[in-house]
């Protein structure tokens, strides 16, 4: 169907918000918006990073979420301990598909579930006498570990337990590195606020670890990767690219990462930042404190490779340069083919997007790549900065949402009608019972890497196979009955 | 100079906010930049300097806002008499929530924000009666107060409590830098008060750094929502404040404190004549059965 006008997008957004009452109505107006490329600051249009609304079924995380899940999860070689009651670790054990390089159990412990399963008694007492226990005990049976991580569910905050004290002593006895972070979930409005505390805690009790220490010998092209949590192998993927530029890679955050990477970071000579939105804090802080420059890129479809890899490339001499024109012929004669292979079958398709940290913007060029078109994005988290950085990206009229609601998504998506929808999990099933084809931009549907040139043709082959595939032909939605004389196909659904 | 931080303890209702007031005024006059944290969820430990009962507490203004993050610095802080700086932690009413949290997360918005700017001399913490939980811990933690002022009197209820505070901060003493600083004692008239309470300083192996005797100025200035120093400068009580102000300005007797078992303790006040020997018979008999025999 051909696009919504920006008058037909703006009544589309009164008429959803029409059913909600006054102050949900008030509240919910802020964060939807139609896009305009004209405008430079996204705060003229849209709202993010405020609370909530009760009971509008939002697909956010916690603080928890934030720091756990997303940023020390990934780091292989440390034991992040779930501190507090054992659901919080138990429920999201492995759930990220962070890979790494290891064996499990023995010097890496990703897929791990360490927890100090609190009980009544533990809240009554306090648990830092346990918490002191537990990580000897990790150390007597996995002696292997770098460092530990203590990660704070929410009672942890509530009763006062000073982790910070009972670290510093397990740090002098064990002579590891041991990282209190106070992730409580009740901390924000959504995972944002660990992301942030997460990084603190990086700034308070990691970064500075080497200073003085000049032992690690240091290259004019040494990077670290910050931002990539490897999903599938994306952080692989991405690392070959600027190795075969000429850069050297000294620390990849945080997926497939180690504690000793991240304590070298503070040597390299620039920041390579993918997702922005979690860990340009530490970024920050390093560009104040050691003066090193970063610089945001995205791997994601051949444009912006080949975009971002000259930009990079431009912060460095001419070696790298070249290495990069050299990076970009070389894969030149893949991606086209798979461009030629795709987008003939994807051409003019339209997809909506709802998801973290720097999807919602980084993907709109791989889909334009194969010639579709995102007609509606939104962050689960976002905060304006991301909004900015999202509004020249989108097409003008198209939709934006922050925080979208269960309702609000699904009236967009029956007006809007796209060819795909990229979201997560929750969302899933309901939209593939609504007949329209469904990628998870999360987990990359257990499928990936979609970072770099390898990633790419991984990511047109899957939306390939999603929207193309027949068995959408098959699926006889009830509301379409009439348009449908076979209704017996509906009934064995 | 550089900054230091102080914890003021001691059993309920025992004088520490009226206390802690005076002598942040006379510091304050001495020439000193202080700022008064109050930590209890009643939010009355800045009232004499404010004139006025803080409205603006932090976790009021946060619950108003949604969260403690939507807050600036000078949403909370406010100056008072001769520019003490006043913040109320605050928190909820008797009976729910958590107050314990709501000082957590005061003090970590403080610091963040950085209210503890390199103009302070001091700053002195006002916490509610008992620590209860880890959360009225807080002000002890490491990289916080580092002295403990616990006000006391000659009565048995609060020498117990000082010398339950004592035991609190033996573990915190242990794992960071926080020390016991000395007794104040709020003179509450009980027989050879001063001599107990520097017994009891020097058990817990710490000095009385200064007896306040009990003056009805006091409650005439609280009426008028003032100190005494402000009141009525020149009244006898307000020189006592100065000269405890002088004498913490001037301490250097930091301990790790030495608590004493209760037996010690009972020992000690009937050594003072407060209680009389325990007479084991007549434990748990009642009047009727005394009647009996």
């Amino acid at each position: 169907m051909a696009a919504l006008t920006r008058e037909e997008t703006e009544a589309l957004i009164q008429e959803v918000l029409e059913v909600y009452p006054e102050q949900a109505r008030k509240d919910r107006a802020k964060h939807l918006a139609v896009n305009d490329q004209s405008l430079e600051k996204s705060n003229k249009c849209i709202t993010s990073n405020r609370k909530s609304q009760p009971g509008t079924m939002t697909i956010r995380g916690c603080a928890y979420a934030g720091s756990k899940g997303v940023v020390w999860g990934p780091i292989k070689d440390m034991i992040h301990i779930s501190h507090g009651p054992v659901g919080c670790g138990q429920y999201s054990r492995a759930g990220r598909r962070n890979y790494y390089v290891g064996t499990t159990g023995v010097n890496t412990f990703g897929t791990m579930n360490f927890t100090s399963d609190f009980q009544e008694k533990d809240i009554v007492f306090g648990g830092d006498k346990k918490l002191a226990k537990i990580m000897h005990e990790i150390e007597q049976l996995f002696p292997l570990n770098k460092g530990i991580s203590i990660q704070s569910e929410c009672p942890i905050g509530l009763i006062g337990d000073d982790i910070e004290a009972v670290a510093k002593k397990a740090n002098k006895e064990i002579g590891k590195p041991v990282v209190p972070v106070r992730c409580e979930g009740f901390r924000g409005v959504s995972q944002s606020l660990g992301h942030h505390i997460a990084n603190d805690a990086i700034r308070d009790w990691v970064l500075e670890n080497r200073d003085g220490d000049e032992s690690f010998p240091t290259t004019p092209y040494d990077v670290a990767v910050i931002g990539d949590y490897n999903i599938g192998g994306d952080a692989w993927a991405s690392r070959t690219l600027l190795e075969e530029m000429g850069l050297r890679v000294v620390a990849q955050w945080s997926g497939d990462g180690t504690i000793a990477e991240m304590e070298k970071t503070p040597k390299v000579k620039l920041n390579l930042i993918h997702c922005y939105r979690s860990m340009n804090y530490i970024a920050r802080h390093m560009e104040e404190k050691y003066k090193i420059p970063w610089i945001e890129y995205n791997f994601f479809g051949p444009t912006k490779i080949a975009e971002s890899l000259r930009k990079i490339a431009a912060l460095f001499d001419e070696t790298i340069q070249e290495g990069a024109e050299r990076v970009i012929a070389k894969y030149q004669s893949e991606y086209d083919a798979v461009i030629a292979k795709y987008k003939p079958r994807l051409l003019g398709k339209r997809v909506m997007l709802y998801v973290g940290g720097l999807r919602p913007r980084h993907v709109i060029g791989a889909y334009e790549d194969l010639g579709m078109e995102v007609v509606g994005t939104g962050y689960e988290f976002g905060h304006n900065d991301d909004y900015d950085r999202t509004i020249k990206e989108m097409g003008n009229a198209t939709l934006i949402y922050d925080d979208v609601t269960g309702y609000e998504f699904e009236e967009f998506v029956k007006r809007v009608k796209p060819d795909l929808i990229g979201s997560g999990i929750k969302e899933k099933y309901i939209f593939q019972k609504m007949g329209i084809p469904f990628r998870q931009m999360h987990s990359w549907d257990y499928s990936g890497p979609y970072h770099g040139y390898d990633g790419f043709a991984i990511f047109a082959r899957d939306m390939d196979m999603t929207l193309n595939n027949p068995c959408w032909k098959q699926v006889k939605v009830p509301w379409k009955k009439e348009e449908s004389p076979n209704v017996a196909v509906a009934a064995g659904a | 100079m550089a900054l230091r931080q102080c914890a003021i303890y001691g059993k309920g209702g025992i004088g520490k906010s009226t206390t802690t007031q005076n002598l942040v005024s006379a510091l304050a006059e001495l020439g000193n930049s202080v700022m008064i944290v109050g930590c209890d969820p009643k939010a009355d430990s800045t009232r004499l300097i404010l004139h006025a009962k803080a409205q603006t507490t932090i976790m009021s203004l946060a619950a108003e806002a949604g969260s403690v993050e939507d807050l600036e610095l000078e949403d909370v802080l406010k100056a008072g008499y001769r520019g003490i700086k006043c913040v109320e932690s605050g928190g909820p009413e008797p009976g729910v929530g958590c107050a314990g949290r709501g000082v957590i997360t005061a003090i970590n918005f403080l610091e963040e924000e950085g209210a503890y700017d390199d103009e302070l001399d001091f700053v002195f913490y006002d916490v509610l009666g008992d620590v209860v939980c880890g959360g009225f811990a807080m002000p002890i933690r490491e990289n916080k107060a580092q002295e403990i002022y616990i006000v006391c009197s000659g009565e048995m209820m609060a020498m117990y409590a000082a010398n339950n505070i004592a035991k609190g901060i033996v573990k915190y003493a242990n794992s960071g830098s926080v020390r016991l600083a000395g007794l104040i004692c709020n003179s509450r008239e009980t027989a050879r008060e001063d001599e107990l309470i520097s017994a009891l300083a020097a058990k817990l192996g710490t000095t009385m750094i200064h007896f306040v005797p009990r003056d009805n100025v006091v409650q005439r200035a609280e009426i008028r929502r003032m100190t005494v120093i402000e009141y009525e400068p020149g009244a006898k009580q307000a020189e006592e404040y100065r000269q405890l102000a002088t004498k913490i300005r001037d301490n250097k007797n930091f301990v790790i404190p030495t608590p004493i078992t209760m037996d010690e303790l009972e020992e000690l006040m009937m050594e003072f004549g407060i209680i009389d020997d325990v007479d084991e018979s007549i434990i748990g008999v009642t009047a009727a059965a005394e009647a009996v025999a």
